[in-house]
């Protein structure tokens, strides 16, 4: 497979992965802002910004302007706008390497999300737009599964969508367990909700919320699909599949890495983490997806020619 | 005529389908019985069926010049155009001929220029000739084959002859469009198709994978297709045409040459090319040989090409062929290197570069077709008949300013073949393009591109003026 096929369909992915992530943590908030809370207006939404890893200007958070930074604007680098922007033009780029069912999925999710950013400015209630992006992402990714090959291509997809995952998760966990101020139930409702987990914790925890059984359920679950340990091993098999088909030998490296991050969030007890810090644990994964990140980009996307010439 | 020809009207242009009114040819008659007893709002029926079939593929091409990427259905005409195996056999041969002829011009223009030292052709034409490569000089082209795929234009006279309009013999496109339009053909009208015998086009792009085999070096066969990208006007067609051969769609940026050698980057490192199928112009393959600008490119391409450790298709510099004031001296060049007549004959064509011929056109501009000689696609070409004041002074200044930049030729009618329009059948201007494939062997799949002129009268056959298609059948006997 080309190189820059591959690397378009991994972004494709990720940017889309990071429209749902936003599109979660803001529906999530959105709800419990309705209700009265010790803090103020301006504190909710730093923390906002600060679990989907943006850093806040000092100076109060304009709540109208934060909402539409994160939605539609289109040159903000982190609106849901953009991404979803971002993701269809790198799925342009492919468009005979996807099938068309997705294709379609993400092109009339495009057109809807910036007919509603056009509306937003308005005023107007922003959460249409962002169950919109929600929904698409959930049948967008049963349309990969259902349509497409499960080749290599399809696996740089899995890829894309678990990196980004895995790289988000602890940003938003960070911000709930080591952030100022103290939370109270219905800001850790929230934080399930962020992940799409309320559900799934009550049935493994029951609705007893728990700091520590929150950050057991979040980081190290086998089976929650927004755990950071589920998208670590789903990563990991992408990364043995992808280096199974390549005839690449440099691969050694890339699953060295993903290997160990896997082993660490599968043997490690929350008792161990928290003896470290979590706050530090959380950094160390951020730190190691980085680095598989770039090392993936080094062996298969961007390699330089003089080494691959001696391979 | 009886419905739903009640509005067709036989003008002085050769009717495809008639003889005289309400008298079809012979090979039409199985379509016209056809069109007599169908309902009428079956046609609009088989036109949506069409459409969305078209639509639902994707069929686009872009517009230039609009928003950018203004991406538009290819308008197909409902009702195929129809000719004789006859006729066809005459088609083939002369295009064989032709073809053999402007590739050993390439040769001997690229090595011993014969035909120029026996004054056949004055060299200055070819040296002041846009598409001339200069650097295309002394390097040994496998099989000396120039043209692996060319695209000619023939148009009918109103005696019923085919002539050529043009020689397309860099990057012809619209292959696509004559293999899409016959599948959807079929859905449509399978009685027809199978009544009339429909000789088959299917195979064309096995023959352009072998043609392109046919010049790989022995025992070596990576062939990718080089595309501008997804924001040029045939993206739909290059994509097409690599997944009907199954091989890689790349970009310049995929390709790397190292030690005159290409490769393109792949997930499982570099791997080793030898053919490229190449629908990038001359101007942009390498920006340290030809326009330093080109960001489409491979930088070190050429250096690789003039090695022999890659093979072009179509070979850099074929464009000198297809310049509008050398398709003048066609007929010269194929008794020249063939000692035969042509098979086709040319339209008549005047040299602006010629004192007499360029008085006579620019005194007479309304009833001259100007035309750029290195442009394609219908732009840059003034239509007199049709043109307005202003047109055609800015002409004749363009005109006197670079004289060697322009051909005239009388305006022809095009033949006119019937056309499904808002519910009434009228006829249209077409133009034919075959596709003649050129590798060990010359391949003309049968049947092409027919063109057509929507707009009532028109003579612009062009997709980015408003033109559509139509699926083209030739008849097995």
């Amino acid at each position: 497979m080309l190189s820059r096929v591959a690397d378009s369909l991994y972004w494709m992915s990720r940017y889309f992965e990071r429209a749902e992530h936003c599109a979660r943590v803001l529906e999530a908030n959105y709800n419990l802002m309705l209700n009265p809370s010790k803090l103020s207006t301006a504190e909710r939404w730093q923390r906002i910004m600060a679990s989907l890893g943006i850093a806040a200007t000092a100076s109060g958070i304009d709540p109208q302007s934060a909402m539409i930074s994160l939605t539609s604007d289109p040159d903000g680098e982190a609106s849901i706008a953009s991404c979803v922007a971002k993701s269809r033009e790198n799925a342009g780029q492919v468009r005979e390497q996807i099938s068309s069912e997705m294709w379609e999925r993400l092109n009339r999710l495009y057109h809807q999300v910036t007919q509603a950013s056009t509306g937003l400015e308005t005023d107007s209630d922003p959460m249409g737009l962002v169950a919109a992006v929600r929904e698409g992402s959930y049948q967008f990714h049963g349309m990969t599964d259902a349509t497409m090959n499960h080749g290599e291509g399809w696996q740089f997809i899995q890829l894309g969508k678990y990196m980004e995952r895995s790289c988000a998760l602890p940003v938003l966990l960070d911000a709930y367990f080591s952030g100022a101020g103290e939370a109270d139930v219905l800001d850790w409702v929230a934080l399930l909700a962020s992940c799409a987990a309320f559900e799934s914790y009550c049935k493994v925890y029951t609705a007893d919320l728990r700091p520590d059984s929150m950050a057991e359920f979040l980081l190290l679950n086998p089976e929650f699909p927004y755990s950071v340990r589920y998208a670590v091993e789903r990563m990991d098999a992408a990364i043995a599949a992808i280096s199974q088909t390549s005839r690449t030998k440099a691969t050694g490296r890339i699953e060295r890495i993903a290997g160990r991050l896997r082993a660490s969030l599968a043997y490690v007890q929350i008792a161990d983490i928290k003896i470290g810090g979590l706050h530090r644990y959380l950094h160390n994964v951020i730190e190691q997806c980085s680095s598989l990140h770039s090392a993936v980009q080094a062996v298969y996307i961007d390699y330089p020619i003089q080494s691959a010439l001696e391979a | 005529m009886p419905a739903p020809f009640s509005d067709y009207e036989i003008g002085a242009a050769y009717d495809e389908m008639f003889r005289a009114s309400g008298r079809p040819r012979t090979h039409y008659k199985n379509l016209y019985t056809l069109l007599l007893n169908l309902p009428s709002d079956e046609l609009y029926r088989c036109k949506k069926e069409a459409d969305l079939s078209f639509f639902n593929q994707g069929i686009t091409f872009t517009v230039y010049g609009r928003a950018e990427g203004t991406e538009q259905i290819f308008p197909n005409d409902l009702l195929p155009r129809i000719i004789t195996s006859s006729e066809w056999a005459t088609i083939e041969r002369g295009l064989t001929q032709r073809i053999t002829a402007l590739n050993l011009f390439l040769a001997d223009v690229y090595h011993e220029r014969r035909i120029l030292k026996d004054r056949v052709i004055p060299g200055e034409i070819i040296y002041t000739c846009k598409h001339f490569r200069r650097q295309m000089h002394g390097v040994k082209v496998p099989r000396d084959v120039y043209i692996s795929v060319a695209g000619t234009d023939l148009i009918r006279l109103p005696d019923g002859r085919f002539v050529v309009l043009e020689d397309n013999l860099r990057v012809p496109s619209g292959v696509s469009y004559m293999l899409t339009s016959r599948k959807v053909m079929k859905q449509i009208f399978p009685t027809l198709f199978r009544k009339c015998g429909v000789r088959p086009i299917e195979q064309y792009s096995q023959a352009l994978l072998s043609t392109l085999r046919s010049l790989a070096p022995e025992g070596r066969s990576t062939i990718v297709l080089l595309t501008p990208g997804i924001y040029n006007s045939a993206y739909f067609e290059h994509a097409f045409l690599a997944r009907q051969m199954g091989i890689e769609l790349v970009e310049g940026r995929d390709l790397v040459v190292h030690d005159n050698t290409v490769y393109m980057r792949t997930t499982s490192g570099l791997q080793r090319v030898d053919v490229i199928y190449r629908r990038v112009d001359d101007d942009f393959v390498d920006p340290l040989a030809f326009r330093a600008d080109s960001s489409l490119g491979v930088a070190g391409l050429f250096n690789a090409y003039r090695a022999g450790n890659v093979v072009l298709a179509n070979a850099l510099g074929s464009g000198v062929a297809d310049d509008k004031a050398i398709y003048s001296y066609v007929p010269k060049i194929i008794r020249y290197y063939l000692d035969e007549d042509p098979i086709v004959d040319n339209v008549e064509t005047l040299l602006m570069t010629d004192r007499a011929q360029r008085e006579e056109v620019c005194g007479n501009l309304d009833k001259y077709v100007v035309k750029a000689v290195g442009e394609s696609g219908g732009y840059g070409m003034l239509i007199g008949p049709h043109s307005s004041r202003e047109q055609r002074a800015e002409f004749r200044e363009k005109i006197l300013a670079d004289p060697r930049n322009y051909i005239a030729q009388p305006t022809l009618a095009l033949s006119a073949a019937p056309c499904f329009m808002n519910g009434r059948i009228e006829p249209r201007h077409v133009d034919l393009r075959p596709y003649v494939l050129f590798g060990e062997k010359i391949t003309i799949v049968p049947g092409g591109l027919t063109r057509v002129a929507l707009r009532k009268g028109s003579l612009v056959v062009n997709s980015s003026q408003g033109g559509g298609s139509k699926d083209t059948w030739v008849l097995q006997n």
